[in-house]
């Protein structure tokens, strides 16, 4: 069956073993979770939960149907309309000429937000795939450490 | 009003109606016992192992169609309780257990008798909480109630540390449940519902496949008044015996792996099913490819979840049978019977052709007879419990049940060691009624420790032991599908079983031939004690026919002739 890739926004309750009810469910039942991110919705009791997942169309509908189930629960929105961005940090050593790596991440839409002594720190904020794209274009200047945010998506 | 945490639990179960509390004692959930010591407002069953406190719940569930509940202590009893939770979530059973926990202070140390309950009772229960602050115990403890009983009903556990049930607080018990994030949704499309009911009109071939929910939902006098009024045939799956009536005509009886050839080839043929409150499990569909492969589905299900989870569905209906029929009852009430005449006629030379039937014999006691003779003797007065395996799977196939709740077994998880227990709770539940535990002697050694419950609150419970000295459904399959090749099956050293019931303060029954078994079951009945009747059956007896796992439906084996 063909397997399709999915932004799912699920709002649940701001509760304790909330989140561990959301991935139990999904390593329970055998679904994929690629990334994960997870933060209260301001002024509100309630956290949004974006799941980024795939599987066949049964399988989709069946996650969520059963994070639906879930009584803490409130709504499971399956994006299809939608802005989606995700954030990655990149530590680079100071070797390579700052305005190169500069310039490299004006293009994602990032920048330089921390230089050390022997280290710069770059932030890229943007849709997944672009971020794939940046990461590539980064092994030329030996990133020595990449850490990815997790989609985050609101529905247009 | 200013009690404990242990009163206030104590205060709600008697708020909820609750007669009979299920459990075993320890030292997390010594407060809540030294507040049962204090009241007279429900009964305590002290059981002998908490497995069998749950499943007695579950079976005093299942009888009356209330909330059952049990009362555990923290670590090894939880974790005795779980096959209990899995088994009432398997089969939708509404219970509330609960649990005590090690004080709050304690939680996450290792400390003694200390597990995470709500991380291991998660998958198998509808919902769980951990009490974190005594405030909050009332409203979880109605909210508990709420949700075991509506929607898709389910266990639900209330996990309690011991400094808050020796907490005073301030108890008011809430009239009213508000949960923004649980609605069930009982009503049914109408838009679906003309749509599917215009689809019955027009098929040619329709059939009621009616499941547990149909019992859970209290729709079986609809659903008897649906398929009288539209002469549409019925099947049942295993959870849904009696929904129908053994009598009815447009019965054709269980379908499945060891369903009848009949209620098999009608799900084969059909062009339209009407499913209500079945979820297309494994041992029902076969291979699913091949399942109901000439037929649009209607689905009709509390649970969204259960709608296209393993096959396409053509008319869901999200909503409790029981409303949703009565609006199929109004728009049917024009259809023409006479478009299903010829499908009747069809099914009816199937069951013909191969009726649910077994061969008796003069030498031997078959398992078979011995449950078509408590239908003879007993029939609409008992209430029939079983364990898992051959005897289970027999009871379903030749018991007439009459009635929804008649039948209790664990469908879903296939618990052994069921039976018995939930027997228990049948006749707490249901006391007018003869309780009868149609069990093996593989499965009745899992909860035997019963007996000494059934014995000190003169719980008369009728088990009778389909004795073949084989783990028999498992011996079944090694004979067909390994060759012979009998692994670790053979029950040849088992218990004297007599004695084992006199020793608990029981009676016991040995029987070999019809005449002593006739006798020792009126002699059960008229002794009001709890029983084990010990039966000789055929050894090598199978359940037929048999859908091999994985085969198509209409690929039954009728007989074997090989021993």
């Amino acid at each position: 069956m063909q397997t399709v890739r999915r932004v799912i926004s699920v709002i649940v309750m701001n509760e304790s073993s909330v989140l561990a009810r959301v991935t139990a469910l999904f390593a329970g039942r055998g679904y994929n979770i690629e990334s994960l991110t997870v933060a209260p919705i301001p002024n509100s009791e309630l956290s949004n939960i974006t799941i980024v997942t795939n599987g066949s169309h049964r399988v989709i509908e069946q996650i969520t149907k059963q994070l639906n189930k879930l009584i803490p629960t409130l709504k499971v929105i399956e994006h299809e309309e939608m802005v989606e961005k995700e954030m990655v940090l990149v530590k680079f050593p100071i070797e390579a000429n700052l305005s190169d790596i500069q310039a490299l991440c004006e293009a994602y839409n990032g920048g330089i937000v921390n230089v050390g002594i022997d280290m710069v720190i770059t932030m890229v904020a943007d849709e997944p795939i672009r971020i794939r794209h940046f990461i590539e274009a980064t092994q030329r200047f030996n990133p020595c450490e990449i850490v990815r945010g997790g989609v985050v998506a609101m529905e247009r | 009003m200013q009690i404990s945490g242990a009163q206030m639990v104590c205060e709600a179960l008697i708020a909820e109606g609750v007669k009979t509390v299920f459990g075993y004692p320890g030292g997390a959930i010594m407060n809540v016992y030294d507040a049962i010591y204090k009241q007279d407002g429900f009964e305590h069953i002290l059981n002998r192992h908490e497995q069998a406190s749950v499943h007695a719940a579950d079976g005093y569930a299942r009888a009356t169609g209330e909330v059952g509940v049990a009362m555990v202590t923290s670590g090894p009893g939880f974790t005795n309780a779980v096959t209990g939770l899995a088994t009432a979530y398997m089969d939708s059973i509404p219970l509330v257990v609960i649990s005590g926990q090690v004080p709050l202070s304690l939680i996450g140390t290792d400390g003694f008798q200390e597990i995470d309950a709500v991380g291991i009772s998660r998958p198998c229960t509808k919902h769980n909480y951990l009490v974190s602050a005594i405030e909050d115990l009332p409203r979880i403890l109605k909210e508990a109630f709420h949700i075991a009983r509506s929607g898709r009903p389910g266990p639900v556990l209330v996990d309690i540390p011991k400094d808050i049930t020796a907490e005073i607080g301030k108890f008011v018990y809430p009239t009213e449940v508000s949960i923004p994030t649980y609605k069930p949704n009982y009503k049914g499309n109408n838009r679906q519902i003309k749509k599917a009911t215009d689809a019955i009109k027009k098929a040619k071939k329709p059939l009621l496949y009616i499941g547990g929910g149909a019992v859970l939902s209290g729709a079986s006098t609809l659903i008897r008044e649906l398929a009288e009024l539209a002469q549409i045939p019925a099947v049942e799956t295993l959870m849904a015996r009696g929904v129908m009536g053994a009598k009815n005509p447009l019965l054709l009886g269980m379908l499945g792996m060891h369903g009848n050839y009949a209620s098999n080839m009608a799900m084969s043929e059909t062009d339209l099913v009407i499913s209500l409150g079945a979820r297309f499990d494994d041992r029902v569909t076969g291979k699913l490819s091949e399942f109901a492969k000439y037929a649009e589905i209607i689905h009709i299900d509390i649970d969204p979840a259960n709608i296209g989870k393993l096959v396409d569905v053509d008319y869901p209906i999200v909503g409790d049978i029981l409303k949703v029929l009565e609006k199929f009852i109004v728009e049917l009430q024009d259809v023409n019977t006479d478009n299903y005449h010829a499908w009747r006629e069809i099914l009816n030379r199937y069951d013909n052709l191969h009726p649910q039937s077994f061969e008796d014999s003069d030498d031997v006691l078959k398992p078979q007879w011995v449950i078509e003779r408590v239908g003879e003797l007993i029939g609409e007065d008992a209430i029939i419990t079983s364990d898992v395996g051959q005897h289970q799977m027999w009871a379903a196939q030749h018991y007439p049940f009459d009635r929804p709740r008649q039948w209790i077994n664990s469908g879903g998880l296939g618990t052994m060691g069921f039976g018995f227990p939930a027997a228990l709770g049948a006749k707490k539940g249901c006391p007018e009624k003869i309780v009868i535990n149609i069990t093996g002697d593989g499965s009745i050694l899992m909860n035997m420790q019963e007996l000494v419950t059934a014995s000190e609150y003169k719980i008369p419970v009728i088990n009778i032991i389909l004795n073949n000295h084989f783990l028999g459904m498992v011996r079944q399959w090694q004979t067909f599908f390994y060759d012979k090749r009998y692994s670790e099956t053979d029950l040849s050293y088992q218990p004297n079983f007599k004695a084992l019931a006199e020793s608990c303060g029981g009676i016991g029954y040995d029987v070999t031939t019809k005449e002593e078994f006739d006798a020792a079951l009126k002699d059960a009945i008229a002794k009001d004690q709890v029983c084990f009747m010990n039966v000789a059956v055929n050894r090598f007896e199978n359940v037929l026919p048999m859908v091999p796992a994985g085969g198509a439906l209409y690929n039954m084996l009728l007989e074997h002739k090989d021993q």
